[in-house]
């Protein structure tokens, strides 16, 4: 018994469209980042997906592509909210003052 | 996919971009063993290893022959060529501004050269990409190291909120795109541009499919700063050091339009009918907004930033008149982003270059610390009077040539349109002149504070950036022709 492909494809949409409200209503930045990280993974589950439907590997390599890049941009990521936090001690990203011409 | 074709590696073809990388690497191990002031050595490195890659790109030229490697994957023909030479000339003066600038700092040097020529890697492969996954991969390998070099000075709360927003809009962006290009895939069954475009233009228009083209397109225009996806680059520019900022305004800008042209123009050019009217509106409302806003700035790289955002307006108005299977029509479209993006460079570049050496005596970046210019350096102030006219489009300066390559193919469009786009240039150069000559009018006709500072000396690297650049976007007025031939040889659009 296997689970139709359109399901994953469902889970996908609304995972990815989970991330999408997360990142525009949420303040914290840290958040924001890891609904950002769902968007991303809601992209490999489509691509897998898809891979499996057309029967070729293509989408399953992008995906790897997709996860190494995720992986770098999350290490940029911290080291910048790391130094926001020791700047201004608070990782919001309202409250910005500085910024304001 | 065939494996031994896949696995087939031509050196040559890669020469240019193993030779970033070589000197990228070398930048980063040399840092490690200089020590205090020596540091600043690394910085001539860099400019070596830009050059020979340069020498490369012109063997190929002279070569000839289009190359590939991974399978077509990267592609070296006469388009690739065209923005690599472009790309290698616009490292050479992102790094012959950034000498004095960081070894005055003095932190982060070797990391900075290293960062710099990363993302100048990334750029070199975008117009070789013709594969949705390169392209992928060369965009996030300009945007990652843009992140860490806009919040390079730490210490400067300003310049890290504004890498972090920069950040957050660059990942979202990524994830955008990067579901548009998972759908496309999904529908299509391939990830290289050209089998992507056969697909499309066999196959039935999928609402959801054109949802997904206008995705992945949206993930271009962050990267170009177009009007809606335009929030970070005001407040990045102005937090990131100067030359950094004039590195995202011109480079990492052109890397996204080198993208957006192979996606366009190739793979969903079947489906032109729809993104196109969509990127006219965005060009609209792109150069406006941004001309409006840039009206009323006080603070010069403010000012600047602002007007980048308008010319990305204006790059984006010969994508909005392409139709799909008017290969003449569309030649023309490409040909006018090349010449546009190319005289962009120069001049846009040679304004942050005028503003790194002002900078120096007033880092306040004030547009009233320019008062008395005229006066105190007659030199730099000739030079920033030439790019800012060129910016606003007046002869007989390079920025004259390409908004009239810009307006011209609006007209040739012919549709209902093209005409409101080339009104809506029309319009909005008159209104950036409005700001590019109150710099101007303080330049040469308000007084210096008292007490006179003193002249700015903008030391032999900066002035030679200036004074070139200068030359440069007078000379290529001159030979506009030659910048029209050089555009219409590189053109690259759908085959089929």
């Amino acid at each position: 018994m296997s689970v139709p492909a359109g399901y994953y494809l469902i889970l996908a949409a609304a995972l990815f469209s989970i991330g999408a409200v997360g990142v525009l209503i949420r303040r914290s930045v840290i958040v924001m980042f890891m609904c950002v990280e769902l968007m991303l993974n809601s992209v490999n589950l489509t691509l897998v997906t898809f891979a499996r439907i057309q029967a070729n590997l293509d989408g399953q390599v992008l995906a790897f592509f997709v996860i190494v890049v995720a992986a770098a941009e999350v290490v940029v990521g911290l080291a910048l909210v790391v130094n926001l936090f020791r700047l201004r001690a608070s990782t919001d990203a309202d409250g910005v003052g500085a910024l304001r011409a | 996919m065939d494996v031994d074709q896949a696995t087939q590696i031509d050196l040559f073809a890669l020469a240019p971009e193993l030779a970033v990388l070589g000197a990228s690497l070398l930048v980063l191990l040399i840092e490690l063993f200089l020590h205090g002031p020596r540091k600043r050595f690394v910085n001539p490195i860099a400019v070596l290893g830009v050059l020979v890659a340069f020498g490369f790109v012109v063997a190929l030229w002279l070569d000839g022959a289009q190359r590939s490697s991974f399978g077509q994957m990267f592609v070296v023909d006469d388009y690739a060529l065209a923005f690599k030479g472009f790309f290698l000339a616009v490292a050479l003066f992102v790094l012959l501004i950034s000498y004095r600038y960081f070894s005055e700092i003095r932190t982060f040097q070797g990391e900075y050269y290293f960062l710099m020529l990363a993302a100048f890697l990334g750029m070199m492969l975008m117009p070789s990409a013709r594969d949705l996954v390169m392209l992928f991969i060369a965009l996030e390998l300009v945007s990652v190291p843009g992140f860490i070099m806009a919040g390079l000075r730490k210490f400067d709360l300003r310049s890290n909120e504004g890498a972090m927003k920069f950040f957050l809009f660059g990942v979202l962006s990524a994830a955008v795109l990067l579901f548009g290009l998972s759908i496309v895939y999904g529908f299509t069954g391939t990830t290289t541009l050209e089998g992507v475009a056969a697909s499309l233009s066999a196959g039935e228009a999928n609402p959801l499919l054109l949802a997904a083209t206008l995705f992945v397109i949206a993930g271009f225009g962050f990267k170009v700063s177009a009007v809606p996806f335009h929030f970070w680059a005001p407040d990045t520019y102005e937090g990131a050091p100067i030359p950094v900022t004039a590195f995202l305004a011109v480079a990492s800008k052109a890397a996204g339009f080198a993208g957006l042209l192979q996606v366009t123009f190739v793979a969903f050019e079947p489906l032109a009918d729809v993104w196109a009217p969509v990127l006219g509106v965005v060009a609209i409302l792109t150069m406006t907004l941004g001309n409006l806003t840039a009206l009323t700035q006080t603070n010069m790289v403010r000012l600047l930033a602002y007007s980048s955002v308008a010319h990305a307006g204006y790059v984006l108005v010969p994508f909005a008149v392409v139709q799909p299977g008017d290969a003449a029509l569309n030649a023309d479209a490409f040909s006018a982003v090349l010449v546009y993006l190319f005289a962009y460079g120069a001049m846009n570049i040679g304004a942050f270059a005028v503003v790194i050496a002002v900078a120096r005596r007033h880092p306040g970046r004030r547009v009233s610390d320019y008062a008395g210019l005229g006066q105190r350096s007659p030199g730099l102030a000739v030079a920033l009077t030439t790019f800012l006219v060129s910016l606003g489009g007046i002869p007989p300066l390079v920025g004259f040539v390409a908004k009239l390559a810009v307006f011209f193919v609006a007209v040739e469009a012919g549709t209902t349109l093209g005409i409101v786009l080339a009104a809506a240039v029309a319009i909005n150069t008159v209104i950036s002149l409005v700001y590019y000559l109150r710099v101007a009018r303080v330049v040469w006709m308000e007084e210096a504070p008292e007490p006179e500072p003193e002249p700015v000396q903008p030391g032999l690297a900066l002035g030679f950036t200036v004074g070139g650049l200068a030359v440069v976007t007078v000379a290529l007025f001159v030979l506009a022709p030659l910048l029209w031939g050089a555009a219409d040889q590189a053109v690259l659009i759908a085959s089929g």
